[in-house]
């Protein structure tokens, strides 16, 4: 009853294009990020902020990349990992290498980086679909790690490649403390989010669909190809990148190129998966998804099952049900998270009249 | 609204295009005139199809000439055939399914948008002027074509009659000057069939687009056809008004039959 949009005409095409047409969704959605912005800082505990909300953002902003790729323009890519490393690497450098280089500069360079990267492994597209190029991917994966660990350069001669993020400070003023951290990613990934949602609903974002759905068609409508494909790769590499670098510099502190491996590929994909392709909000639930799943469930099991069992049980318990819960959302829906939202909202609209 | 049926737009002369060993189409021309509904018909495996590859650049023939608006060509891309106002729909329907009726019409209209991406990331001042823009004139398209009630549904949930309307509609957002019709018809009902003629005939007379059409239903093309092309096997076997075809005994001896 609450949730019904009777009343609201839209009497231009532009209040008809906004991202939430619906007043409801709009008050919500702004105190959600009121409610990021300006509670949870204060009200969560530092193990929070550190260690669930910013990775949770972090790998979210990945997400969203991978997204842009393969739920928008369609092309599946396995390469997340590396992108995301060639992001860190790449900031870490620029801001090593470049005295007095702002923090926001180096990261954005960061992401640059890995976008031109991306281009380049992005440029098998043109000819291979599907898995097949899902394996062109993989080797951007494996060759990417292999080249950080191998060259100590990239590292700044450190042993076996690990890098330790230098201090962060924009306009002199540090980002020292988990809670602050949190809201420098928070802000970025805000930023990009919107920039994504952007893109999506403009005829950029129609033309990565249009070539998802029928390339054929595309083509024949007036759309290059190859121009388009490579930017979905630039601007998916730009995404991965910069959460590469908030990877490293505002969540762990320190990395090393195994860390970008073929599993952080995988579980990146996982969350589009879950989450919905082809969706903003669906990389958020994704990454939400896959990341708070097994801090809850490990909590439930050490104050239920768990305290029954022996310890080592209880673990592979959390995996069992883990496991058994993904395959469970991907039968109830497998168009994701996303889609079962739509869904809610679609029976919400109506509740509590049948009709 | 008076037809006004004007100069050569297309002019194809002496086309030949083989797969392999396989000859495709023969040595074919024919004209199309600006402002004229112009029917190819012929049997299964005709050529029929490949001759609309053929003008709008998904082919690219062997040996002959295409002449459009004055510009002479060996062969295009389909971009470069887009770009100069030649637009199609699909045999077997073309539509992004995933996108919504709106989207995909406006997809219809990207290479009027001249905003790159990185105004579109804003979404600000003169790219959210543009969506704008060409928002209105899609939405008389719909208005046009009669299908404001399905524009946010997504395609992949409309009946086949919807979808193909649609993909009519995106042909149209494109403004063309030269619309290619693959079997718009095919697998419809009367009532839809009658829909979808009556949509043809506006676009022609009320838009004045020229269009070349492929379509199977004789009672359809002998009625709203200028000009109608036969093909058999890859080889022109007749061309000619409704009537003249009609009665042309090469034309029903291979397509219409020897028992007509």
């Amino acid at each position: 009853m609450i949730y019904r949009e009777a009343g609201q005409f839209k009497a231009s095409y532009e209040e008809d294009q906004q991202i939430f047409p619906i007043k409801q969704d709009r008050i919500v959605m702004a105190a959600l990020v009121a409610a990021a912005f300006f509670v949870a800082p204060f009200v969560a505990s530092e193990y929070w902020l550190q260690a669930v909300l910013t990775p949770v953002l972090v790998f979210a902003l990945a997400a969203l990349g991978l997204n842009i790729l393969t739920g928008y323009a369609g092309q599946l890519s396995l390469g997340t990992g590396a992108f995301m490393a060639v992001g860190a690497y790449a900031t870490y450098n620029f801001l090593l290498r470049l005295d007095g280089l702002p923090f926001l500069v180096g990261l954005v360079l960061g992401g640059l980086s890995a976008a031109a990267v991306g281009v380049v492994f992005g440029l098998p597209s043109l000819r291979i679909k599907g898995f097949y190029l899902a394996m062109a991917t993989l080797a951007a994966q494996f060759f990417i790690v292999w080249a950080l660990a191998k060259f100590p350069w990239f590292s700044n001669y450190s042993s076996s490649g690990i890098i330790t993020a230098q201090r962060i400070e924009i306009f002199g003023f540090a980002f020292d403390t988990p809670a602050r951290k949190y809201l420098l990613t928070l802000a970025i990934v805000s930023l990009l989010a919107l920039v994504a949602k952007n893109l999506a609903r403009t005829n950029t974002g129609r033309s990565w669909m249009a070539v998802r759905d029928m390339d054929v068609a595309a083509e024949v409508i007036g759309i290059p190809l190859m121009k388009t494909k490579l930017l979905a790769f630039a601007v998916s590499s730009f995404y991965c990148g910069i959460a590469g670098g908030l990877y490293a510099y505002t969540y762990l502190g320190t990395v090393e190129p195994d860390g970008f491996g073929l599993d952080l590929s995988f579980k990146i994909l996982f969350m589009i998966i879950i989450g919905g392709m082809g969706s903003v909000l669906g990389a958020f639930l994704g990454a939400a998804f896959i990341l708070l799943l097994p801090v809850g469930l490990n909590v439930l099991m050490h104050t239920s099952v768990g305290a029954l069992v022996p310890a080592t049980l209880a673990s592979n318990l959390e995996l069992i049900v883990f496991g058994v819960l993904i395959i469970f959302f991907l039968i109830v829906e497998p168009h994701g998270l996303t889609r079962l939202w739509q869904i809610g909202k679609e029976k919400l609209r109506l509740w509590p009249f049948p009709h | 609204m008076a037809r006004v049926i004007g100069d050569v737009i297309l002019d194809l002369q002496n086309i030949s295009l083989s797969f392999g060993g396989v000859k495709a189409l023969t040595n074919i021309s024919f004209d199309v005139r600006e402002g004229e509904i112009r029917a190819i018909i012929g049997p299964n495996g005709a050529g029929k199809s490949s001759m609309l590859n053929v003008i709008n650049g998904v082919y690219h023939p062997q040996q002959g000439r295409i002449v459009f608006r004055g510009q002479e060509r060996r062969r295009m891309n389909p971009h470069e055939a887009a770009a100069q106002g030649i637009a199609r729909t699909f045999q077997n329907i073309a539509l992004f399914k995933g996108m919504t009726v709106l989207d995909n019409i406006m997809t219809g209209r990207n290479l009027m948008m001249r905003r790159n991406f990185l105004w579109n990331a804003l979404y600000w001042g003169p790219s959210r002027r543009e969506e704008i823009a060409h928002r209105k004139r899609v939405e008389e398209i719909i208005d046009f074509l009669e299908i404001q009630n399905i524009r946010k549904t997504p395609v992949g949930r409309l009946p086949y009659g919807l979808q193909k309307r649609v993909e009519l509609a995106r042909a149209l957002a494109a403004e063309p000057s030269l619309l290619l019709l693959d079997e718009p018809m095919a697998g419809m009902n009367v009532e839809e069939k009658q829909d979808m003629c009556r949509f043809i005939l506006d676009v022609n007379e009320q838009l004045g687009t020229t269009i070349v059409l492929i379509e199977h239903d004789m009672g359809v093309v002998m009625d709203i056809s200028d000009r109608v092309v036969v093909l058999d096997y890859g080889r022109k076997i007749g061309d000619g008004p409704p009537d003249e075809v009609r009665n042309d005994p090469v034309v029903i001896e291979a397509y219409l039959g020897a028992g007509h």
